[in-house]
């Protein structure tokens, strides 16, 4: 069978090599735990600790407050040290918990509760799931039972488990649908019970057949699962790209996949999910690529959320290079980082080390109107005419021409020959139409 | 570990290798083949040719760049690319001078007049043929082949079509010349095979895309087919693909990127349009070849092309209005 595919889109050296062959490593913390209480998208956490309070493994320490919120827990027991505003990987300070480790993780009465999720209601796992504060762990974060409550249920009929990983360097979901097929095939159960009327699929990139074996092997006396292959090209897991390619369907623009029948999970979430219905255990850990040209061991690890980045670089080797830049996430749409002092959180995919030659970033010169940032766009947009707008604040013109479609992968300033910082701009614009929408 | 501060920028974090000067290094690549045939054919004279319109394009860029103050970019190689396609569009036996006027033609008053690389509307290098085919007619249309005048194969067969002159009754050159080149023409015209080897790198390297090229090309084609020269379906299209300049043109100029649409609909009717001129101009027009006219006139529509085609984006909703 062909590969399925979305149109246009770019082929970025893959750089999976550093890791993809290194089964997943248990990494314990050594020193105190950091909590953001801003761990997805919504309404950050209220503390439930103060300074001083003794916390258990699993215990909740941040109330999810509004609908759109999850809450979160703590990964060790131990004493607060403090509740304060703290360094998060996104660049920003947030109000975090720092949880001094005291080793025994002891464990709160409250977790390891589970039953047959056969015999459980659609309310009780939702909830359950909710409680366990798991959300969208591919980078959104968006909270996952808010997605697993589509308006009308009937009219869902595919779920899809993004299993595409297209960002370069990331092996984390490759890693676990190789090594814990049976956990994803598991979740995706869990999931189809909720969703009678709809099938499964998990979608994987052609560049991955040990994954796509491993996912086979697993669900191969399901009869509502179905493994698709997917080309590899970026951006395949994007969410609304991902839903054409394997059902060719278009989502409007402004309106989400529950609207053309689809939801779609990523791998490490499917097995959060397990986690929390099988073994009522609370979203505490992840799986973390640590990769770059600039560090000694790239490896996959499997961490607890509050870990530093820096103990995740040491438990690498460290550096062999002084690295030019630190990055969350992929290289695509992942984050810089000034500083390792930064706490892994739900949605940490990756820390990436890039070295100076991987990571250039050559100056910027004139358009030469090459074309090639609108042949691959996946939204088709035209790139060098929205950063033109952007850059003279013709709002109307961008707002016309869809630049808020934009889906920030990034594609177009890849490809630009005169290495024009598109997406830099249009990011700029849309934040600038949305501030003044808001006055 | 030591606490340091890394570099903080947007993302995305990787970019592609290829930049404008190693893009323009790939189409000076592409151009080889023509030149060594062009050498081979020309000798001397066509050296000469190429040598001083390369020397005067860049020459021009660096001396307008210093003057006006502005970085001087001629190690982008955009300026050879010029010098080297404007010698390609001129006769190997024309006066040195008439490379060096159009070289800073092109540069200056095309070019650099209106921005530099990425903001001329037309294309240089055919600009500045144009101007100096209007200007001195006599020094550009003085074909030799081995010292001795000849006309090309499109002078001839236009000669063909209408009242018989004694000078050009000759029988135009058999399909197998045309593909290596022994005819009249421009110094980079004349061979279709070296020119089709640099157009299959250039679209092998994806440094153009096939549509403008295969538009323009198949619209000539088809075109020249159904309305012959000696009426309908008497011609041999391919006969009229392989001669003048439609080759050069359609893959090395009308594909040039700041000249061309930027949407996949604008490039089809960049193609399909300059297919259009180049056939009327070939069969009803004053002039045996149309193929820098076609590309001339398509450049000016380009803004408007970019305008109306803007491609329909991903899930965009067909609005009711
Ligand atoms: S304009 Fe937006 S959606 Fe299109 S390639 Fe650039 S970043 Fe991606
Ligand atoms: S890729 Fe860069 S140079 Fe090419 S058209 Fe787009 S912005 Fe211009």
């Amino acid at each position: 069978m062909k590969a399925l595919t979305f149109k246009r889109g770019i082929h970025p050296p893959h750089g999976k090599h550093y890791t993809e062959n290194k089964p997943i490593e248990v990494l314990m913390p050594k020193g105190d735990l950091i909590y953001p209480m801003a761990q997805h998208i919504g309404a950050p956490c209220e503390p439930l600790v103060k300074k001083g309070d003794r916390v258990l493994l699993g215990q909740k320490i941040g109330e999810a407050k509004g609908f759109v919120s999850a809450p979160i827990h703590s990964t060790v027991s131990g004493t607060v040290k403090n509740v304060t505003p703290m360094l998060h990987p996104n660049g920003t300070k947030v109000m975090s918990v720092i949880v001094e480790n005291d080793g025994l993780y002891e464990e709160d009465p409250s977790i390891n509760q589970s039953k047959d999720y056969k015999k459980m209601s659609r309310e009780e796992i939702i909830n359950k799931i909710r409680e366990a504060g798991v959300v969208g762990m591919g980078g959104a974060g968006f909270p996952t039972f808010i997605k697993l409550s589509p308006p009308i249920i009937e009219n869902i009929d595919t779920i899809l488990i993004n299993g595409a990983e297209c960002e370069p360097y990331l092996t984390s979901d490759y890693r676990v649908m190789v090594e814990e097929s049976g956990k994803v095939a598991e979740g995706l159960r869990i999931i189809l019970h909720l969703f009678p009327k709809a099938k499964g699929y998990i979608a994987i990139e052609d560049n991955k057949p040990e994954a796509i074996a491993k996912m086979r092997e697993a669900t191969k006396n399901d009869k509502n699962i179905q493994i698709l292959v997917l080309k590899t090209k970026y951006p395949q897991g994007s969410e609304k790209q991902l839903i054409y390619a394997c059902t060719k369907r278009e989502v409007p623009s402004g309106k989400l996949p529950a609207d053309v029948g689809c939801i779609v999970q990523n791998i490490d979430t499917v097995v959060a999910i397990h986690r929390a219905i099988v073994r009522g255990r609370p979203l505490m850990r992840r799986i973390v690529t640590v990769s770059g040209g600039a560090i000694k061991e790239p490896k996959n690890f499997k961490v607890r959320i509050g870990t530093t980045y820096r103990e995740l670089v040491e438990a690498a080797g460290g550096f062999i290079e002084k690295p030019a830049k630190i990055i969350s996430g992929g290289p695509m749409m992942g984050i810089a980082l000034f500083s390792l002092d930064v706490p892994i959180i739900k949605t940490s995919s990756a820390i990436l080390c890039l070295t100076e030659k991987e990571a250039v970033l050559p100056p910027e010169k004139a358009c030469i109107r090459c074309g090639k940032c609108v042949d691959i766009c996946p939204m088709n947009l035209l790139p060098l005419s929205l950063n033109v707008h952007a850059l003279h604040h013709e709002w109307d013109d961008f707002e016309k021409e869809h630049g808020m479609d934009c889906m920030e992968c990034g594609s177009c300033s890849y490809i630009c020959p005169a290495k024009r910082h598109l997406l830099q701009s249009i990011r700029r614009g849309k934040k600038t139409i949305l501030a003044n929408k808001r006055k | 570990m030591e606490q340091t501060m890394y570099t903080v920028s947007s993302s995305p974090h990787i970019r592609a290798d290829h930049t404008i000067d190693s893009i323009m290094k790939d189409v000076i690549i592409a151009l080889l083949p023509a030149v060594i045939m062009s050498l081979y054919i020309f000798k001397w004279e066509a050296l000469w040719v190429m040598i001083f319109s390369i020397l005067s394009c860049v020459g021009s860029e660096a001396l307008w760049q210093k003057l006006t103050k502005n970085p001087i970019t001629i190690d982008d190689y955009s300026a050879v690319v010029t010098g080297l396609l404007l010698a390609f569009n001129l006769p190997a036996s024309v006066p040195l001078w008439i490379p060096i006027i159009g070289g800073a033609f092109a540069i200056v008053i095309v070019k650099q007049i209106f921005g530099g690389l990425g903001q001329n509307f037309m294309n240089p290098a055919l600009a500045a043929r144009a101007i100096l085919l209007a200007s001195w007619p006599s020094h550009m249309t003085n074909w030799t082949l081995d010292g001795v005048t000849t006309a090309t194969p499109l002078g001839i067969l236009k000669a063909g079509m209408g009242e018989v002159s004694a000078a050009t009754l000759a029988a135009p050159p058999a399909f197998s010349q045309l593909l290596i080149g022994n005819i009249g023409g421009c110094l980079g015209e004349t061979s279709a095979i070296a020119l089709l080897i640099g157009a299959a790198y250039l679209l092998y390297k994806r440094i153009i895309h096939w549509r403008i090229p295969a538009s323009f090309i198949g619209t000539v084609f088809i075109l020249t087919w159904i309305f012959g020269r000696n009426g309908m379906f008497q011609a041999n299209p391919f006969y009229e693909i392989f001669t003048g300049g439609l080759l050069l043109g359609a893959f090395f100029m009308a594909t040039d990127y700041t000249t061309s649409p930027v949407t996949p609909l604008g490039q089809w009717i960049m193609g399909i349009g300059c297919g259009l001129i180049t056939t009327l101009i070939r069969l009803f027009g004053g002039y045996p070849e149309g193929v820098s006219y076609s590309i001339l006139l398509m450049n000016l529509a380009v803004p408007l092309l970019d305008r109306y085609t803007h491609p329909k984006v991903f899930g965009e909703v067909k609005s009711n209005e």
